[in-house]
C-alpha cells in the first residue's frame, strides 16, 4: 500500500503520434531537396557550352552588337553561380524570366499551353487507369488461358511501337484516308483544346497505345502474384465464390503496387506527350519545349524542363500519399 | 529460346539488321542525291517513289537503318560499360563511396529519360554524338543499381574472401571473381534496354533534335515526308513499319530472354 510506481510520463514524439504525417513530411523533404539538385542539372545543362549560345541563337550573319546585347540578357557576362541563384530567386517569386525567341515574358506565354497539355494529359489518364486495370484483371483471372495470351502479345507489340510512328499511322488511317478526324491538332488563339473536343481524339488514342498496354501488364503481373498468396487460397479454401476472391482479396492488397505502376505510368507519359504534341502540332508544352530546344531559347527550356521535374516529383508523392491511405498498415507502423 | 514469339522476334532482327548491313550496298541511288521530282508516286524506275526533295524513297530506306540500329546499340553498350563498373565498384566498396555514387544515381533517375536528352540537346547541341551520351546516361542508374545489389550478394561468398585473404587486388577480384558470377543477372535485361534505347534514339531524331539532314534515316524519313501522307503515303508509311517491326522484334527476343532468366519486360518496363 501506498507505494507509487513512478511512471514516466508518456511523451510520444511527433513522428510517433503522426507516423503517416511524418512519413510524408520526410518525403515532400527529400523530394524538394532532389528537386534543388535537379533545378541545378538543368540549369547546369542546358549551358554546357555557354560561349555558343549567342551565336546560335542569333545565327551566322549576327551583329557585335546584337550578339552583346543578347548575351547581356542571358546575363553571360555574370558568373554561373550567380546567374544561377538569380534564376532560382527569380522562380521562386514566380518570375521564370523571358523567351529569347518569343521576346515575352515566359509565364503567361506557356500558361495556356500548360492547360493545353493538362487537358491531354489528364483525358489520357482518366481513359488510362480504368481500361488498365480492367483489362488486367481480366488477363491476370484467365492468366495461360488464350485470352490472356493474346492480352500479352497485343499489348507487348503496343508498349515497342514509338509513339511517333503510332500518330503518324493513326494520323493517315482516320484523318487522311478516312477523312473523320483533324491530322492535325490546332488551336486558335484565345481558344482552348476543349472548343473542339475532335481534335484531342488522336493525341489520345497515341497516348494510350503505349501507356495502356504497359499499365495493363503490369496490373496483371501483380495481380497474379496476389492471386497466389495464402490469403487468397484461404478464401478459396472458405468456400468464397471466386468474384468475391478477386475483388475482395487479391485486387485489394494488390491495390498499394498498383498504384505504384499507375504513378509510374503516368510519369513515362512525359515522354510520350512530348512526342504526341510534336506529332500533331497541339499547341502544349511538350511541343513548345521542342520548338524552344531547336532555337536553343535557354529560359524557355530551363523552366518548361523544372515545371515537367516537379511534375514527376508531385506523381511520386501523391502516388505515396495514396498507398499510406489504402493501407492502414503504414499508418501506424513505425 | 523456347517461345515461338521469341523465334519470330529474333528472324524479324536477323532480316532487318541485313538490311541495314546490305542495303547500301544494293541501293539503286545515292541516299542523297536528287534523282527526280519531289513526291513522286511509285514506278520502275522509283520503287518506292520520292521524297520531299526528289531522293529515292527505297534508296533511303535502304541506308536509313544503320543509324538507328548503330546509335542504339553504341548508347546501351557504353551504359553497360558505366553502369556495370560503378555497380561493381559501389557493391564492392560500400560505404561513403557506396554512397554518394548510389545518390548521384538517384539525382539521375528523377529526371524523364526524354528531358534528359533535350536538356543536353540544348546545352551541348543537337546531334548525334550528344543523342548516343545522353541515351546512355539514361540507362546507367538501372544498370548500376541491378549491378550493385547483385555484386552486394556474391561479394560475401567464399571465393572473395579467399581471393581477398590471398592479398588480389581490387581490380582482379571484380574483374575475375566477381564479374563473371553475375554475368547472367546483369545479360538478363540487355534487350530490354536495348529496345529502350532504340525508342529514344528514333524519338530524338524524329523530333529533330539529333541527326541532321540530309542523313537517311527511318525516323527522320517520317518527319521530312510527312506533309505528304496522302499524296506520296510510301515515304511515310514504309519507314514507320519498318521502326515498328524493328522495335517490336527487339522486344519479342528481350521478353523472352527476360523470361528464361526469370524476370519480365513488365517487371522493369520500357524507358520512355
Amino acid at each position: 500500500m501506498g507505494v507509487r510506481t513512478a511512471r514516466p510520463p508518456l511523451r510520444l514524439t511527433l513522428a510517433a503520434r503522426h507516423p503517416a504525417l511524418s512519413f510524408l513530411a520526410r518525403r515532400i523533404g527529400a523530394a524538394l531537396l532532389l528537386l534543388l539538385v535537379v533545378s541545378i542539372l538543368i540549369f547546369a545543362g542546358t549551358q554546357l557550352l555557354p560561349g555558343d549560345v549567342a551565336n546560335a541563337v542569333l545565327g551566322r550573319n549576327a551583329t557585335p552588337e546584337a550578339l552583346t546585347s543578347l548575351r547581356h540578357q542571358l546575363q553571360l557576362d555574370q558568373p554561373a553561380s550567380e546567374r544561377y541563384v538569380d534564376w532560382l530567386t527569380g522562380v521562386l517569386h514566380g518570375d521564370l524570366g523571358e523567351s529569347v525567341s518569343a521576346h515575352t515574358a515566359i509565364w503567361p506565354f506557356i500558361r495556356p499551353r500548360l492547360a493545353n497539355t493538362a487537358i491531354l494529359a489528364l483525358c489520357t489518364v482518366l481513359l488510362m487507369v480504368p481500361l488498365a486495370l480492367a483489362l488486367g484483371v481480366l488477363a491476370a483471372t484467365r492468366a495461360g488461358r488464350p485470352l490472356d495470351h493474346f492480352v500479352s502479345v497485343v499489348s507487348l507489340a503496343m508498349i515497342s511501337i514509338p509513339e511517333f510512328v503510332t500518330g503518324t499511322m493513326l494520323a493517315l488511317v482516320f484523318a487522311t484516308t478516312l477523312g473523320a478526324l483533324p491530322a492535325l491538332s490546332l488551336i486558335g488563339p484565345g481558344e482552348t483544346a476543349l472548343d473542339n473536343p475532335e481534335i484531342l481524339i488522336l493525341p489520345i488514342a497515341t497516348l494510350l497505345a503505349a501507356s495502356l498496354a504497359q499499365t495493363t501488364r503490369m496490373v496483371r503481373a501483380g495481380m497474379i502474384e496476389s492471386l497466389r498468396s495464402e490469403y487468397v487460397a484461404m478464401a478459396r479454401l472458405n468456400g468464397f465464390d471466386e468474384r468475391r476472391v478477386v475483388t475482395r482479396y487479391a485486387l485489394r492488397n494488390a491495390l498499394a503496387p498498383t498504384v505504384q505502376v499507375i504513378a509510374l505510368n503516368i510519369q513515362w507519359l512525359v515522354g510520350g506527350i512530348v512526342v504526341t504534341e510534336t506529332v500533331f502540332g497541339y499547341p502544349g508544352i511538350g511541343h513548345t519545349l521542342v520548338d524552344a530546344v531547336s532555337t536553343r531559347d535557354i529560359p524557355l527550356v530551363q523552366s518548361i524542363a523544372l515545371i515537367i521535374a516537379a511534375f514527376y516529383f508531385a506523381v511520386n508523392i501523391v502516388a505515396d500519399l495514396l498507398v499510406v491511405f489504402l493501407i492502414p498498415k503504414l499508418r501506424t507502423a513505425q | 529460346m523456347r517461345s515461338w514469339t521469341g523465334r519470330i522476334g529474333a528472324a524479324i532482327v536477323i532480316v532487318l539488321v541485313l538490311v541495314a548491313a546490305i542495303g547500301p550496298l544494293v541501293a539503286p541511288y545515292s541516299p542523297t542525291a536528287i534523282v527526280g521530282i519531289p513526291y513522286q508516286a511509285p514506278s520502275g524506275r522509283f520503287l518506292l517513289g520520292t521524297d520531299s526533295l526528289g531522293r529515292d524513297v527505297l534508296s533511303r530506306v535502304l541506308y536509313g537503318g544503320r543509324t538507328v540500329i548503330g546509335l542504339a546499340s553504341v548508347a546501351t553498350l557504353m551504359a553497360y560499360l558505366v553502369g556495370v563498373t560503378i555497380g561493381l565498384i559501389a557493391g564492392y566498396r560500400r560505404g561513403l563511396t557506396d554512397a554518394t555514387l548510389m545518390r548521384a544515381m538517384d539525382v539521375v533517375i528523377a529526371f524523364p529519360p526524354i528531358l534528359l536528352l533535350l536538356v543536353l540537346a540544348t546545352g551541348a547541341g543537337a546531334n548525334a554524338l550528344v543523342l548516343v551520351i545522353g541515351v546512355a546516361i539514361t540507362h546507367v542508374p538501372g544498370i548500376a543499381r541491378v549491378v550493385r545489389a547483385a555484386t552486394l550478394d556474391v561479394s560475401v561468398r567464399g571465393y572473395v574472401e579467399a581471393a581477398a585473404a590471398r592479398g588480389e587486388r581490387s581490380g582482379f577480384i571484380l574483374g575475375r571473381e566477381i564479374l563473371p558470377n553475375i554475368s547472367s543477372t546483369i545479360l538478363a535485361d540487355v534487350g530490354i534496354r536495348l529496345s529502350g534505347s532504340i525508342l529514344l534514339v528514333a524519338s530524338v531524331n524524329y523530333l529533330g533534335l539529333g541527326l541532321r539532314p540530309p542523313t537517311a534515316d527511318w525516323a527522320l524519313m517520317i518527319s521530312e515526308n510527312r506533309e505528304a501522307l496522302t499524296t506520296q503515303p510510301p515515304a511515310v508509311v514504309v519507314p514507320a513499319l519498318l521502326i515498328a517491326a524493328l522495335t517490336i522484334a527487339v522486344n519479342l527476343v528481350a521478353d523472352a530472354v527476360a523470361r528464361s532468366f526469370g524476370t519480365s519486360v513488365e517487371e522493369r518496363g520500357v524507358a520512355r
